[in-house]
């Protein structure tokens, strides 16, 4: 089977059969990882360009090391703000990067839709590495793949999402996602931080954290914007902390064996209490494994490599 | 054979971004799409915020030879909300309305102040109701269409709360307030309120609010991106209720050229608006074929009551008016295509659309300014 499409621009716009696919496909690189030479041929000879107009460290390096690994030769493109002052539109610089042939654009950008836009403008293959508050596959995929290593079946699978859901492009995958696997989603946080008609996407939304997490097999906690402080949307980061921020005694809510995750970088004390960031329950550094496998994964069968 | 339709609500771009559209090439839009007269809105760049602006613009549009054009001055000097523009001499220079347009009066003592001032000259005072606390940052309708996108989201309450606060100014000043482009549901129902309540109000919205949903923008077309943005379909249906009883006077085009570079983005940074001037009258048609409204009283939102609503003597075929004609084949069908726009700017979300009523010929003043036969 291969992946019958020329981008990954969101999780939305993925069939059942795809998701499936590419999960399947990471699951057979994550040994690669564990190798004393860590490096297959896959892509050998093929251009991975990442292009992020926005700063990442973490999403940016997973997607390196994740080409890298296949043995694509990678570039990394962060045009200053001094390119974007010079006038020089998204489909401009994407343009100069495809006239040298770049097979695969890796795009981080702040602007909901960038992806999508580029997708139709250039030949290359475009990764979505996140666009404004609109999706984050590739972090949704490699969620979704340490849920199924952990738990096996999404069927049922009561996952609460908490946080700011409104201005997050984690949450917005995950829950298109496990919709589509058929997984019950809880959303949790402040009224000021819930998008309108969230409901009609069949997610169950909850202002109370510990109801919420009542029965859950997974706490996806989301990273609180720090700089948000000041737009009426939480009055203080004392309050927020109190009200949506994951204790040990709030774990004991959840179903025993219930995983807790985030998409780093955790604000230790603010979402997450440092003890549970470093418990047993705790997969985050899973996920972070698991992200170069689920990338190398949609980078293989984007390239048509397979 | 109608009369000239007139056009409340343009931007013809000139002075300052010539690339998107000219007086020239705006009054060619116009008079293909059947407007003898259109009023054209002050944020061009200068400002139309002094009467050498307006002579500017009149030159222009006397050289150009297509529609009357009818400048709309700003409130505000620069309208930057902050002090009157010299309102009694835009008046005299030729302005039959004033407008901060996309920069609205947010500043309620100020629309007050100009909603008084106006009066010596019995100017309608035009809003653009937004409140641009609420709406910032936003770039298409606030509702499940937003959600699943991850686009900033505009709430239907954005421009409820400025039409709230412009007839409550209207009623206390007594001022010839006209709302432009409403696009929600409570808009509708506190016009039809003030209304029978006597307040001097007129509104108007525009075919794309009417036609479309936001829906639209899926696909992040920036061709759906327009201020105030597409809405639902409970709001499309309350503006067709409100054209049907009469609360919503006018339709105009909010004609908005955009040159093919400014929409080529991504949607956030795409600038808002479309062009309406050939696309208008059928769209309107539309209604009339799904018996929202009457023949006759399409044709009347599209002449005579935009006309009553600026005090311009246009929009008439009765003995003695101006020769502003049109002759329109009401069951012609064609299919839009921007190329053939005679604006400069083809940004429409209604190219490939299949529409009924055809402009055959345009007379202004007496002269054949357009012909299609």
């Amino acid at each position: 089977m291969s992946l019958k499409r020329k981008d990954l621009v969101s999780i939305a716009s993925l069939t059942l059969d795809e998701i499936t696919l590419i999960l399947d496909t990471a699951d057979s690189f994550k040994e690669v990882s564990g190798r004393e030479i860590k490096k297959v041929p896959a892509l050998r000879g093929k251009t991975v360009v990442n292009l992020f107009f926005e700063p990442s460290t973490r999403t940016r390096t997973s997607f390196e090391l994740a080409a890298k690994r296949l043995s694509a030769d990678v570039i990394n493109f962060s045009p200053s703000s001094s390119s974007v002052v010079k006038g020089e539109t998204l489909l401009d610089t994407a343009r100069n990067i495809e006239a040298m042939q770049a097979d695969i654009i890796v795009l981080r950008h702040p602007d909901a839709g960038a992806a999508e836009t580029l997708a139709n403008g250039v030949k290359s293959s475009v990764i979505n590495a996140g666009d404004g508050w609109h999706e984050h596959p590739t972090q949704a995929l490699l969620d979704l793949f340490t849920m199924r290593e952990k738990k096996l079946n999404f069927k049922g699978l009561r996952v609460a999402i908490v946080g700011d859901i409104a201005h997050s492009r984690v949450a917005r995958s995950n829950i298109f996602g496990l919709s589509k696997l058929g997984a019950e989603i809880r959303a949790v946080g402040p009224p000021t931080m819930i998008p309108v008609h969230l409901d009609r996407l069949g997610v169950r939304v909850y202002y109370d954290l510990d109801e919420a997490l009542r029965g859950v097999d997974v706490i996806m906690m989301l990273r609180l914007q720090l700089e948000r402080q000041g737009r009426a949307l939480f009055p203080s980061i004392r309050e927020y902390s109190r009200l949506y921020g994951l204790t040990a005694e709030r774990v004991r809510l959840a179903e025993a064996g219930a995983l807790v995750m985030h998409p780093g970088p955790v604000n230790r004390g603010v979402e997450m209490a440092p003890e549970v960031a470093d418990s047993f329950s705790s997969v985050i550094l899973d996920q972070v494994a698991n992200g170069v496998a689920v990338r190398m994964g949609i980078l293989y069968l984007l390239s048509g490599a397979n | 054979m109608l009369p000239g339709l007139v056009d409340l609500h343009v931007h013809l771009r000139e002075p300052g971004f010539e690339y998107k559209d000219t007086i020239q090439t705006g009054t060619a839009a116009a008079v293909a799409g059947g407007f003898t007269s259109v009023c054209c809105m002050p944020n061009t760049s200068p400002v139309n915020d002094n009467q050498s602006i307006t002579e500017f613009i009149l030159e222009q549009a006397r050289l150009a030879g297509n529609a009357h054009v009818f400048p709309v001055g700003a409130i505000t000097k620069g309208s930057e909300g902050k002090e009157l523009a010299e309102i009694g001499e835009l008046r005299h220079a030729g302005c039959v309305a004033i407008s901060d347009d996309g920069q609205p009066v947010m500043n309620s003592l100020i629309m007050r102040r100009a909603m008084e001032y106006a009066l010596a000259f019995d100017l309608p005072v035009i809003d653009h109701c937004e409140d641009l606390h609420l709406s910032e940052g936003g770039c298409m309708n606030e509702g499940l269409v937003s959600t699943q996108l991850g686009l900033p989201g505009i709430p239907s309450a954005a421009e409820d709360v400025m039409v709230a606060r412009n007839l409550a100014l209207a009623e206390l000043t007594t001022a010839r307030l006209h709302l432009a482009h409403l696009s929600t549901a409570g808009s509708v129902r506190m016009v039809r309120a003030a209304k029978s309540r006597g307040i001097r109000v007129t509104a108007e919205v525009c075919p794309h609010h009417f036609s479309l949903t936001e829906e639209a923008v899926r696909g992040f077309n920036t061709h759906a991106k327009m201020n105030p943005p597409l809405r639902t379909w409970q709001d499309v249906q309350a503006i067709k209720e409100g054209l049907r009883d009469g609360t919503i006077d006018v339709i105009a085009t909010d004609h908005a050229p955009h040159a093919v570079q400014d929409k080529q983005q991504q949607f956030a940074a795409a600038p808002n608006g479309i062009v309406g001037l050939e696309t208008a009258l059928p769209l309107t048609l539309a209604l009339v074929e799904e018996g929202f409204l009457s023949l006759e009283a399409a044709v009347a939102k599209l002449t005579t009551e935009p006309a009553r609503a600026f005090g311009l003597s246009k929009g008439s075929l009765a003995p003695g008016a101006d020769a502003d004609v049109v002759m329109v084949d009401p069951e012609a069908q064609w299919e839009v295509d921007p190329a053939r726009f005679r604006s400069k700017s083809r940004n429409t979300p209604f190219a490939g659309w299949k529409v009924k009523g055809r402009v055959i010929t345009t007379i202004v003043a007496g002269r054949v300014v357009h012909d299609a036969a």
